[in-house]
């Protein structure tokens, strides 16, 4: 209080905020920039542990012998999936049965917004099945979930083999409290959708159309979806993003290291192996490979498995894919299955829900971590560099009205008003680009030779740059507000709406958050009308979220070291503007309509700022 | 000035209109930063259910309003939206016609310093005040939120603002009555007692002085007329029911705290965390703190009753033991009223960026203690703590920017040290 009431010190403040603007906000930006990077450096974040004491204290003695038998089942299954030209309800609902599980089905029906071209489909029909394992002596009140992807063609089929073995050998124990459900889901993430929305009776994205289900077995503790497609596995990959962001519980994944370090199983993030060493600069690198990929995938807001729904329902998940690539040492079912089963009891000893360990987290490694408060500092940096820049105009401001003492009341007044056509055209922009699309694809389509996934993407894109010619038009609402007043104002205005969006976003999505920051916050400083505009202009439409996106899918290929070349990274922004649309409307991802009706217009109201006239 | 009020109304209607019906209305009313276990619509709706069944509506823990309340519902339960709409535009109406006259400047004027004409408001800064205030009443998120909710803190600020515009119009029996009902209602009005008083007093040209009779009389007066309308509805409400159930299940549940329930104010943490045998101390301490403050406030404000009203007011929606947004919003609408404050206020800018920042960040820690379940109630508390910090400043900074007003005004613009160098003032 002290700060803010004596003059002295509060005169002292401004006047450095005055003067050392530019030069503050480019050391706050780089430091930011700088802490980011640091990130990765191995002494700062520190090993992950394991906090939950019922998983942590004794290792469980694994059995499971039935690797063979996971194989029969998997070929079994693979026939008769051929067979039924889909997925074989039938056998799966006997064998389950025939195993001594309690089987539901549970058929669903969705029509999508617009088609999806990448996975051709439309009209989608399809089935889950599921056994739940009864606990000898619980009371059903909580369950685990190992959940298997049914895809077309031959993936996934040892997946369901080792599910089944896992499956007839579990029931064989009489040590289990939690009920454990076996699921086969179909159409990967909609039957999940379908099939967590029947489960806890809910209805979160509208039209999935069920026949709800029957069999619950209490409130679900944790889950895995396991992807399979090999007899033989070299390494396994986890994900842990879920959807808009969302991540499990550090300790889950703890879990599972634990496990694959206990059985040998090589396993790996973001696909990329852990080193050894941590002091070279090569390893540096590495460690800021895995970091940015993770960023970049949690930033994308999209599912990276099955598991990304779970997440929304507060049931801890990750995936787990088999990989089998051209390395010396292979992994066979039995030692997969050990894996699980491991994993499994563990989870089977817990006495409440994971909640001890981090849910705020970046991976640089698997064994490594940094939390929450070790990443917060770097987005705060960037956000600085906006109040920095918001105070400096605030103190212009102020410090004009009261230079200009006639009536400072009365001068203010005019230029507020002036300034909500510009705010409003923006953001009736941005209501257009959210709702148009879907809304216009049959206009779309039957005046232009396109489809209409093509259409809808391609009206976004439209929508997005007709945008960009608004300031001709407002300025013909605005009549006589042409001061330096007035785009200070709007300046104000639009830092200040950006600041807030970005500080809501990087509580909720910090990838998201600080990505968007990085890029639009030097643009947003620096945009003026009264300066080198051509210069400015290609700042503003680089630090667009369009070009974000460009950008973020060509450093995605690069880092996984599959470069794209530039037609090629055009087809994937169009792939995934469609696939950011459908997800929102399918499952409710936040990244589209985030864009769309926030920083879309921000961005707008900035570039309005430089076509001050 | 009809015109653009017009417009307003219009504009403020639509607003409601269209938000009851679009599918925005379920979840704002569920938000607890809107509704809280005293005025959620909810808790209406049983209780009228339960008074249909013939069972005591208080007999149950969920109801809570006064039966005043229930009764009133009762019979335009049909109607609940158009409640709350008349209930906006009748704070509207009170507000417009009250014209917030600085009676002291006619009575001293000539005590002021020759330099402070450029203080004083102009009759035509004055004409528009009221318009703002319904501006700022009407098209304030808050209120519209607190509107569509159907939350009864409409109603209760429809009864404070009618109290206002009862006192400033000089009727004290009216004044009396609606105090009387805005007490019932919500039990913290009470303290709104003295600013009305001592309003009454000047306007009567009686010298606020304890030797003098005519004071002792007033006061009398006063008092009497507010206890007998007290007395008077209490008395009502009882042989609506025929029983006292309503009294601890109203007021013992202001007073007392029992639902933790989070909320925008500062009991649900502490409480919640406090060990049980410790927390009748705490109450009384934090009960006794919003009452507490109309004392210094009485002896330094007792010339300026009218802002000692909007403080008074302020304080009760930042330490009440259930606020809502509803409450924020009365006593944000009397912020254009100080608007010649302006020029003394200091950190105007970073307090409201400070109350818009926490008012967006309510609902996405919401979303992550509740749904997501990634964070926790510590983050949910930092931001109300934050917010009622946000207020508490704004507010001090108002009340410093009065007294500085008021010593330039008599003291002059341009003050100057003893070596003659230009003079600051420091609150130290």
């Amino acid at each position: 209080m002290g700060l803010l009431s004596d003059p002295h010190c509060r005169r002292a403040l401004s006047r450095l905020v005055l003067r050392l603007n530019t030069p503050l906000c480019a050391l706050s930006y780089v430091m930011g920039l700088g802490w980011f990077l640091a990130l990765a450096f191995q002494p700062l974040a520190p090993r992950t542990y394991m906090s939950e004491n019922a998983m942590g204290s004794t290792m469980v003695e694994e059995q499971f012998l039935f690797g063979e038998r996971a194989l029969s089942y998997a070929r079994e299954f693979a026939g008769h999936k051929k067979k039924a030209g889909g997925m074989p309800v039938a056998w799966l609902e006997k064998t389950m049965w025939s195993l001594g599980l309690e089987v539901h089905r549970q058929p669903f029906a969705r029509t999508l917004p617009f088609p999806d071209e990448t996975r051709e489909r439309y009209m989608v029909k399809g089935t889950n099945v599921y056994g739940i394992l009864r606990a000898p002596r619980a009371a059903s009140t909580e369950s685990l979930v190992l959940s298997v992807p049914c895809t077309e063609g031959p993936h996934n089929n040892q997946a369901v083999g080792l599910m089944l073995a896992l499956a007839a050998y579990f029931r064989g124990q009489i040590y289990w409290a939690k009920d454990i459900i076996f699921l086969v889901n179909e159409h990967d993430l909609l039957g999940m959708e379908a099939w967590l929305e029947a489960y806890h009776d809910v209805n979160v994205t509208g039209e999935v159309r069920s026949s709800g289900t029957l069999g619950r077995a209490g409130a679900i503790q944790a889950a895995i979806s396991l992807e399979l497609s090999s007899d033989v596995v070299t390494s396994f990959d986890v994900a842990v993003e879920g959807l808009n962001g969302q991540l499990p519980n550090l300790d889950l994944l703890n879990l599972f290291h634990a496990f694959c370090q206990k059985n040998g199983l090589l396993c790996t993030i973001q696909g990329k192996l852990p080193r050894s060493d941590w002091d070279s600069l090569p390893a540096y690198a590495h460690s800021l490979q895995t970091l940015l990929l993770m960023v970049l995938a949690q930033a994308s807001g999209r599912p990276r498995g099955d598991h990304g729904l779970f997440l929304r329902y507060r049931i801890e998940a990750i995936t787990l894919r088999g990989i089998n690539s051209f390395r010396q040492y292979k992994y066979d079912m039995t030692t997969v299955g050990k894996t699980l089963e491991g994993m499994f009891r563990k989870l089977n000893n817990l006495l409440e829900r994971l909640h001890q360990s981090y849910f705020f987290y970046l991976l640089p490694s698997l064994s490594r971590f940094v939390s929450i408060g070790i990443y917060m500092p770097a987005f705060g940096f960037l956000l600085l560099v906006l109040i920095l820049k918001i105070s400096f105009l605030g103190g212009r401001e102020a410090g004009e009205g009261q230079a200009a003492p006639s009536g400072p009341g009365m001068d203010s007044r005019p230029g507020l008003l002036a300034l909500v056509p510009p705010l409003l055209i923006c953001q009736a922009a941005g209501l257009a680009l959210y709702c148009l699309p879907v809304l216009g694809q049959r206009v779309a389509t039957q005046h232009f030779p396109v489809s209409e996934a093509e259409a809808v993407v391609l009206t976004a894109i439209a929508i997005y740059v007709a945008g960009m010619a608004l300031p001709h038009s407002t300025h013909r609402v605005l009549a006589g507000a042409g001061s330096d007043r007035g785009w200070m104002t709007l300046k104000l205005l639009a830092l200040l709406y950006l600041a807030l969006q970005l500080g809501c976003l990087a509580l909720l999505n910090f990838s998201l958050g600080f990505l968007l920051a990085a890029t639009m916050v030097p643009a947003a400083a620096a945009v003026q009308p009264n300066g080198p505009r051509v210069l400015l202009a290609v700042l503003l439409v680089l630090a667009t979220p369009a070009a974000t996106l460009l950008l973020g899918i060509f450093l995605q290929r690069e880092l996984v070291e599959a470069p794209a070349a530039a037609g090629e990274g055009w087809q994937l922004f169009l792939a995934a503007v469609g696939e950011g649309l459908l997800q929102h409307h399918l499952y409710g991802a936040l990244p589209f309509p985030f864009l769309a009706l926030c920083a879309y217009p921000a961005w707008l109201l900035l570039w309005n700022v430089l076509f001050w006239k | 000035m009809a015109a653009p009020l017009v417009l307003v109304v219009l504009v403020a209607v639509t607003v409601r209109a269209v938000l009851y019906r679009s599918s925005l209305a379920a979840f704002i009313s569920e938000r607890v930063e809107v509704a809280s276990p005293l005025n959620a619509w909810k808790r209406v709706v049983e209780g009228l259910a339960l008074l249909d069944l013939g069972v005591s509506p208080y007999s149950g823990a969920i109801f809570h309003e006064t039966p005043l309340i229930i009764y009133l519902f009762h019979f335009l339960i049909e109607y609940a939206e158009f409640v709350f709409m008349v209930s906006a535009l009748g704070n509207l109406w009170s507000f417009s016609l009250v014209q917030f006259k600085k009676q002291k400047f006619l009575i001293e004027l000539d005590k002021y310093a020759p330099d402070v004409a450029e203080l004083i408001q102009t009759p035509m800064e004055m004409h528009y005040i009221p318009l703002k205030v319904a501006l700022f009443y009407l098209l304030n998120p808050y209120t519209v939120m607190s509107c569509v909710a159907k939350s009864t803190c409409a109603i209760n600020n429809t009864v404070i603002a009618f109290f206002i515009l009862a006192t400033i119009k000089g009727s004290a029996f009216l004044s009396a009555v609606f105090l009387a009902l805005a007490t019932y209602q919500s039990l913290y009005p009470l303290t709104l007692f003295a600013p009305a008083l001592l309003y009454l007093l000047q306007r009567q040209f009686i010298p606020i002085k304890l030797k003098s009779k005519s004071f002792w009389l007033y006061t009398m007066q006063y008092t009497a007329l507010y206890l007998c309308s007290l007395v008077v509805i209490i008395c009502l409400s009882f042989f609506l029911l025929n029983s006292w159930d309503f009294i601890p299940s109203v007021y013992g549940f202001i007073l007392s705290v029992p639902d933790l329930t989070p909320n925008i104010g500062l009991f649900w943490y502490f409480f919640a965390e406090m060990f049980e045998h410790f927390s009748l101390f705490f109450i009384c301490v934090f009960q006794i703190n919003v009452f507490f403050y109309t004392i210094p406030l009485a002896i330094k404000l007792k010339e300026h009753p009218v802002f000692f009203m909007f403080v008074q007011i302020a304080i009760i929606s930042i330490f009440k033991s259930y606020p809502t947004v509803g409450d924020i919003a009365l006593y944000m609408a009397f912020l254009p009223v100080w608007s010649h404050l302006y020029r003394f206020l200091r950190n105007i800018f970073i307090l409201s960026c400070v109350l818009v920042v926490c008012s967006l960040l309510f609902p996405v820690l919401w979303h992550l203690w509740i749904y997501a379940g990634s964070a926790n109630s510590n983050f949910y508390y930092a931001i109300t703590l934050t917010f009622n910090i946000g207020q508490i400043l704004l507010i001090s900074d108002y009340f410093y920017a009065f007294l500085r007003r008021e010593y330039y005004l008599t003291h002059g613009l341009h003050l100057t040290r003893q070596d003659g160098t230009e003079a600051m003032l420091v609150l130290k």
